[in-house]
């Protein structure tokens, strides 16, 4: 039996993307909450929340980055370089935000708020250029044969700037619902009272961006609203509506877990709905996953790995995830 | 002087991000595997001695490990960004080598790290060192993987190429190519060497101090054991190493020796000084030891090996560079040969921790390590050169297609990001080097593993310069 490679190799990468929006989305969407939350050893419990798992959380990232070089090298050469500063705009803010959490608690009183500026602005950063990329990364690259002819500023359209916002809330809302399952009393409020307007406004952008991606894109268009995919595709939207519903009634319950498992399903959905509009263009909007994909040696070898260690990392990430269960309190001396 | 092109400004920005990177990496390697071996021996002789150094080395591993990731996740993507020519033709082959580091090293070192930095009290001290293990583990399989890779940059085997990429025939090959063993085994080693200086550095400036405690003692005398035993196993391997270049990159060679051509019936002398000119084709001002060169590279008096001239001006490496970046990582490997003779001697003589002379020359050799590591890669590196892929894959053709405006922005952004941030970073590390080490309050009940176990002296989260962290510690 021949396997279908590329499409295997897809879904790999989709799944570590998947796994580092859901992941880092929660820390990166801690930063993006700080300036909301004044007090210090708030900020040390949000933080804590998340120090012992940030690291692993931001590998998927390099998987995503990793594996595209070996599953589509032509992919990963022509959209990292068509999209050069807002990738590098995204790792800067990366840099930021990693060392923060460590430079933070080893700084000198003084230069504290200096780590909490850089944790902000780094998270900021990061989730606004992610979101630009993408945006830009749908509307598609410019090129003439094999290689990028566009211009150097070709990804800043309002299409990209939106979606930047976009990733930006749905960070936050990721964020948020997070730290009212690892937190209590004060910080724990506060959080819910941000959730609310959270909601509000990741309703607007997956709004927006469903009605704007068909429009600018009429390819897109037809695979959305053509017979029977309309069917099928419309159970996307439903399945978020259910879930943002669900959401906006356990924050009044009480339960302190579900609405993260509701965000984490709304970011998964609207995820999955970007994936299938593109598909089979991995680099948008002409060349497909078959035509660039690598020779049928490297995606073998690379997928043997890749199948067999996966499952490996899965279970001592949830180890570890299961070490730091609990809420997190004032004073708890991670560092 | 020529003009500045998008290619130039492609390569300074490589080499500036790269050079960062490995700084930290391999203070990583040295002290996680450092880490492991002091928890195995608290564990084993219970002497608290080697706690109390676990977590102090433990803050400085967790600030180094920080700045690692991050200027590892720029190299990550700074293939498909800057180099997409190279990434299109060999990502076949370095992809899936990449892939695989992320996956056995990366999420291992990740995945266990938070349990090693924050759950000391909160899994059994078993747990805790598998934890530290797995750590040090994976950082040594993330150089087994990197190193590939680069080795296979240098010494190419195990492939074809159709339709202008390249495809993968023998992984083993691939991996196992010629030049790997060797620059596996000097660079762990140089790894390990750095960051025995680096502990033996911070030793001796305590000890300089007059904070002569155990556990200060402690850490001197490990890492002057460590640079007796392996700074002149170093030395051999590098020895080897350089026979296995001249047998594939000749040309490396002759620019790291400043050899410009061969004269009938003369062997080949050691430059210790010169100045290699590439463009009058000669190494000025050299001063040599005749027929050296030769019994080093061919062991006989009068051997041969290939000389600059040999190859076409646009085949040769930058000699000027290299020839003297590669006498400063010798130079400096000599010093940790003598540094390490001089600690047995004194050793013997009772005097390692109070000679003020050795003390000092030890605390001076802190960073050598580091320099000798830049200095190695700079050699390796530039003597690749006109090569991306030797013999394959030219650099000019690697690059991707940006103009000098965007390039300049983002390497003045990288130089003024990298300078502010890990400038700072290392800063910090050099502070946390001079704090004292603290001895931990006693364990009343359980020890290890019961969250009854007080945290705060090992580390006070609101208070990082607390008063008591300045304190000498009595108890000792
Ligand atoms: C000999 C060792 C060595 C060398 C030559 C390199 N690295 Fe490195 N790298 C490591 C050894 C290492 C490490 C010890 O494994 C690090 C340090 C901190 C860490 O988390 O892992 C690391 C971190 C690190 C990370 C972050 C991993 C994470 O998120 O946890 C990435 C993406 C890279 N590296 C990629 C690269 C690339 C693309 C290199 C080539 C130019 C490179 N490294 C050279
Ligand atoms: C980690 C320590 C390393 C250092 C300090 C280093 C240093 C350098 C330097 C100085 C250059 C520029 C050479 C020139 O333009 O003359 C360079 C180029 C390059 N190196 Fe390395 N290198 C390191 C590791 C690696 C590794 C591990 C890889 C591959 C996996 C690698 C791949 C490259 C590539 C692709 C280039 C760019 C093209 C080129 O100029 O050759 N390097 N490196
Ligand atoms: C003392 C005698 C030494 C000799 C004869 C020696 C020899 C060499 C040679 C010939 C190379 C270039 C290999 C190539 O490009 O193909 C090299 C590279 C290198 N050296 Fe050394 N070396 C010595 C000491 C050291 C020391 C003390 C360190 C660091 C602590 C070090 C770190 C490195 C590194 C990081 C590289 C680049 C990676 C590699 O190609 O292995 N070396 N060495």
């Amino acid at each position: 039996m021949e396997f279908d490679l590329p499409m295997i190799w897809l879904m790999v990468i989709l799944f570590a993307i998947a796994m580092y929006v859901i992941m880092d989305g929660f820390d990166l969407g801690i930063g993006i909450l700080f300036p909301f939350v004044k007090d210090r050893h708030d900020r040390d419990v949000m933080m804590n929340t998340v120090a012992p798992v940030w690291d692993g959380n931001e590998t998927w990232l390099v998987l995503g980055g990793a594996g595209l070089m070996a599953a589509f090298p032509l992919a990963y050469a022509v959209v990292l370089s068509a999209l050069y500063q807002p990738i590098i705009l995204m790792l800067l803010g990366l840099i930021f935000r990693g060392v923060a959490f460590e430079f933070r608690f080893k700084a000198p009183e003084k230069e504290r708020p200096l780590w909490d500026k850089a944790f902000i602005g780094g998270s900021i950063t990061t989730a606004f250029f992610q979101g630009v990329t993408l945006g830009a990364y749908i509307n598609g690259i410019v090129l003439e044969g094999q290689t990028f002819s566009g211009g150097a500023f070709e990804w800043i359209t309002p299409f990209s700037l939106f979606t930047g916002l976009g990733v930006m809330v749905a960070y936050a809302l990721l964020g948020s619902t997070w730290l009212i399952m690892k937190t209590e009393d004060k910080l724990q409020q506060r959080m819910l009272q941000l959730t609310r307007p959270l909601v509000g406004l990741v309703v607007i952008a997956l709004a927006g961006v469903s009605i704007w991606t068909p429009l600018a894109h009429p390819s897109i268009a037809e695979r959305w609203f053509s017979l029977p995919n309309f069917y099928f595709l419309s159970l996307v939207p439903v399945l978020v509506a259910i879930s943002l519903y669900s959401l906006m009634r356990e924050l009044k319950s009480g339960y302190d877990r579900q609405p993260f498992i509701a965000a984490l399903i709304i970011v998964l959905l609207g995820l999955f709905g970007l994936a299938i509009s593109i598909w089979p263009q991995i680099i948008p909007p002409g060349i497909t996953i078959w035509e660039a994909a690598a020779p049928a040696a490297s995606l073998k070898f690379a997928l043997v790995g890749t199948l067999a260690i996966i499952p490996m990392i899965l279970a001592y990430t949830i180890w570890s995830y299961r070490v730091f269960r609990g809420k997190v309190r004032h004073g708890d001396g991670y560092h | 002087m020529p003009d500045i092109s998008a290619l130039d400004l492609a390569r300074v920005q490589f080499a500036f991000t790269v050079s960062f990177h490995i700084i930290f990496p391999s203070i990583t390697i040295g002290l996680a595997s450092y880490l492991f071996v002091l928890e195995a021996m608290w564990l084993k002789t219970g002497s608290e001695v080697y706690k109390d150094l676990y977590h102090y080395w433990l803050k400085i591993f967790g600030v180094n490990f920080g700045m690692g990731v991050v200027s590892g996740l720029v190299m990550a993507y700074q293939f498909g960004t800057n180099w997409s020519g190279f990434s299109a033709f060999a990502g076949s082959i370095t992809g899936p080598l990449l892939t695989y580091e992320v996956l056995t090293a990366f999420f291992l070192e990740a995945g266990f790290l938070g349990v090693m930095m924050f759950g000391w009290s909160r899994v059994g001290p078993g747990l805790h060192l598998l934890s530290t293990a797995m750590v040090a583990l994976g950082t040594l399989i993330s150089a087994t993987w990197i190193l590939a890779s680069n080795s296979w940059m240098q010494t190419p085997q195990g492939f074809e190429i159709a339709d202008g990429i390249v495809i993968p025939t023998d992984w083993w090959q691939i991996i196992f190519n010629p030049s790997f063993p060797y620059r596996l085994v000097h660079m762990s080693i140089a790894a390990f060497l750095a960051t025995a200086l680096m502990v033996g550095a911070a030793g001796a400036w305590h000890l300089l101090r007059s904070q002569n405690t155990l556990a200060v003692r402690t850490m001197l005398s490990m890492a002057m054991w460590m640079l007796l035993i392996v700074a002149p196993i170093q030395a051999l391997v590098g020895d080897f190493h350089g026979l296995n270049t001249l047998k594939h990159q000749p040309a490396k060679i002759a620019a790291m020796e400043g050899h410009w051509q061969n004269h009938e019936g003369e062997g080949v002398p050691l430059l210790l000084f010169g100045l290699p000119d590439m463009q009058k084709e000669t190494t000025r001002f050299a001063v040599g030891i005749p027929h050296l060169g030769s019994l080093i590279l061919t062991h006989s008096w009068d051997g041969k090996i290939p000389a600059l001239k040999d190859f076409p001006p646009e085949d040769r490496p930058n000699a000027r560079i290299i020839f003297w970046s590669f006498r400063i990582m010798v130079g400096l490997g000599l010093l940790m040969i003598t540094l390490g003779l001089w600690s047995l001697w004194l050793r013997r003589k009772d005097r390692l921790y109070t000679h003020k002379w050795f003390l000092r020359f030890s605390l001076w050799m802190g960073p050598a390590g580091v320099v000798a590591i830049l200095a190695g890669w700079f050699t390796t590196e530039v003597g690749r050169q006109p090569w991306v892929v030797y013999g394959i894959m030219r650099t000019a053709d690697a690059v991707s297609s940006h103009d000098i405006a965007t390039l300049a922005g983002s390497l003045t952004l990288f130089v003024l990001v990298y300078l502010f941030v890990f400038g700072i970073g290392i800063g910090y590390l050099l502070h946390l080097m001079r704090l004292p080490v603290q001895h931990a309050v006693p364990e009343p009940e359980g020890g290890p593993g019961q969250s009854k176990q007080p945290m705060r002296p090992l580390s006070a989260p609101d208070a990082p310069f607390s008063l008591e962290a300045h304190l000498p510690n009595p108890k000792e």
